[in-house]
């Protein structure tokens, strides 16, 4: 599908501006103090689960390009990925912050014995190695390998939705949207599935992309 | 120190009152010795019309004013009364666990209009010679209204300080006369998925009832109330209305909402979190910095409300400071087992 270069570019700025509209809200939130009175750890849930959001939507990426050829969505992943990044990293100063209140001797200890904490360490720890490797020059330096580096982001997948299980106390319902939407796209990545999903095209197609 | 749940007269103030539990500002007489002592003494006979101002009018049962008028104020304060100043009451009735109604903090104040809790009853039951089905203003009646001023500590490390209108536990108790079998006491909350949504929840971890119990000698403890009210009026309904059970020096989970059932039983009851993670919740759940909860620190709790760049943590207190008044009844328990 055919498109001008400008709308492209304007969709990029959409996508990012769509991507700061939840922070923006949050923050406005606790900005009319209407966050409750812990607005530390509304930041900190919400962003954490922003985090999950912008990891699935980067995920859906791959698929939605096979249904629609659309090459928006390829353009975006890139963006899209450091998002979820950017949203791992406030969360984490969220917590180091607003919870810990800075104290880094807690910090440390809080990191290497606590489990679900150590999982998101992981976590975000891949999301950075991927993040630092997200430019032209690593993609050229390491080639083939740069693929295989990126399939970390099923294991950040696995390791974010374990980290969020830990966390839930009573009601597994929240969780379970997430796990099913994780789950989805990755059998979407299956290659026998993956191959079948150009053939939904047709089913629906629509005017414009009949001609792309 | 001792504490007998005594006849009248029998309690000195050297017993019970605990240095960090002033009796009243004007420091009479009386203040936990209300216990026991029926009515002797009280703290203030007058609520300050100033300390509630801001508080919304609820809409009690008839029988809840008279019991209002005659409540005996500021029967139980904090020592120190700027470091646990009272959280407003916007705050304490905003940010609650309250799972019946949903799992986010603020899913209780939204949902919990549907609870309906005049008429009330109660079923008194168990190991009593004098159980049965009781009007909860029938439990309430020979009982007076008391002010107690209490830190609230959640297990999640954030605390608050809540001035509770509530009646003596081990009143009530005492009523049903327990037998000689009677070893701990269980609660349970009401069950009623078309008022609570979140009972209907096919994903729901706690199998319903939510379910507490406290051992005999920790229930008869003076410090242990039924709730009925808070900030000079009745429960709001996320607060657990109309009944709630209140232990200050337990984890907030331990102080059970929405009361239907109360069963003197012979063996320790399981308590509802302690089935779902046996590993992270015990039975007795006593505030304790010591121990820490497998995923995060007892050793601080962070007072709110707080703001972004000052979460006010303080440091959480042995029995949540009420360590004087409620060690004793843990004395030779490795409290590290018996968490
Ligand atoms: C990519 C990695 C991560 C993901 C996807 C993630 C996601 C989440 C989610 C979804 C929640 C629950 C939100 C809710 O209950 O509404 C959460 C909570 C939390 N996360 Fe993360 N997180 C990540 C990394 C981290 C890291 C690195 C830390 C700290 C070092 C951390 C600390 C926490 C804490 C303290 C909570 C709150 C627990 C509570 O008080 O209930 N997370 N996270």
């Amino acid at each position: 599908m055919s498109m001008p270069r400008y709308t492209l570019t304007l969709w990029r700025i959409a996508v990012f501006i769509a991507a700061l509209v939840p922070l923006a809200y949050w923050s406005s939130q606790v900005a009319i103090n209407a966050a409750g009175p812990e607005p530390g750890r509304y930041l900190l849930l919400n962003i954490g689960q922003g985090i999950l959001w912008m990891l699935l939507l980067t995920l859906s990426l791959t698929p939605l390009t096979k249904l629609t050829r659309w090459k928006g969505f390829t353009l975006i992943r890139r963006q899209l990925g450091l998002w979820t990044l950017t949203y791992a990293l406030l969360h984490l100063f969220c917590y180091a912050v607003f919870i810990l209140g800075l104290d880094l001797s807690r910090l440390g200890s809080e990191i290497v014995r606590r489990p679900y904490i150590i999982v998101g360490m992981l976590a975000l720890t891949g999301l950075i190695v991927m993040g630092v490797t997200s430019n032209k020059w690593s993609m050229r330096k390491l080639g083939k390998r740069w693929k295989t580096l990126h399939k970390i982001v099923y294991l950040v997948l696995g390791l974010g939705l374990l980290h969020f299980l830990w966390v839930v106390r009573a009601d597994l319902e929240q969780w379970s949207l997430y796990a099913a939407v994780g789950a989805l796209l990755m059998i979407l990545r299956l290659p026998p599935i993956a191959r079948q999903l150009p053939k939904f095209r047709q089913l629906i197609k629509r005017p414009g992309q009949a001609r792309a | 120190m001792l504490i007998k749940i005594a006849k009248p007269g029998d309690l000195r103030e050297s017993d019970v009152t605990p240095e960090s539990v002033y009796l009243s500002r004007r420091r009479f007489m009386g203040g936990l010795a209300g216990v026991g002592a029926g009515l002797a003494l009280a703290g203030r006979a007058q609520a300050a019309a100033s300390d509630y101002q801001d508080v919304p009018a609820g809409n009690p049962p008839g029988w809840f004013k008279p019991k209002l008028e005659n409540a005996e104020w500021d029967s139980v304060v904090p020592a120190d009364r700027e470091l646990d100043k009272l959280t407003p009451f916007e705050d304490a009735t905003h940010y609650n666990n309250f799972y019946e109604f949903g799992t986010g903090k603020s899913d209780p104040a939204r949902n919990a209009d549907s609870l309906e809790t005049q008429p009330w009853s109660v079923v008194i039951d168990g190991e009593v010679a004098n159980g049965g089905r009781f009007d909860l203003e029938d439990i309430a009646k020979p009982s007076r209204l008391q002010e107690r001023i209490y830190r609230l500590r959640c297990v999640e490390a954030w605390s608050m300080v809540i001035p509770w209108l509530g009646i003596p536990l081990g009143d009530v108790i005492k009523r049903a006369e327990p037998t000689s079998k009677a070893k701990y006491v269980k609660f349970e909350t009401l069950v009623a998925p078309d008022q609570m949504p979140g009972q209907d929840s096919s994903f729901a971890l706690i199998d319903w009832p939510y379910t507490e119990g406290l051992r005999m000698d920790e229930a008869m403890h003076p410090l242990a109330i039924l709730g009925l009210g808070m900030y000079g009026r009745e429960l709001p309904n996320q607060n657990g209305a109309p009944f709630r059970l209140i232990v200050p020096w337990k984890y907030g989970f331990k102080s059970i909402k929405s009361i239907v059932r109360i069963s003197l039983v012979e063996e320790q009851p399981v308590n509802s979190w302690q089935a779902i993670a046996p590993d992270e919740y015990g039975f007795y759940a006593n505030v304790n910095p010591k121990v820490d909860h497998p995923r995060w620190s007892q050793a601080t709790e962070r007072r709110l409300p707080n703001s972004l760049f000052n979460p006010n943590i303080i440091d959480t207190r042995m029995f949540n400071g009420y360590a004087d008044e409620v060690a004793s009844l843990y004395q030779g328990m490795d409290l590290r087992k018996s968490f």
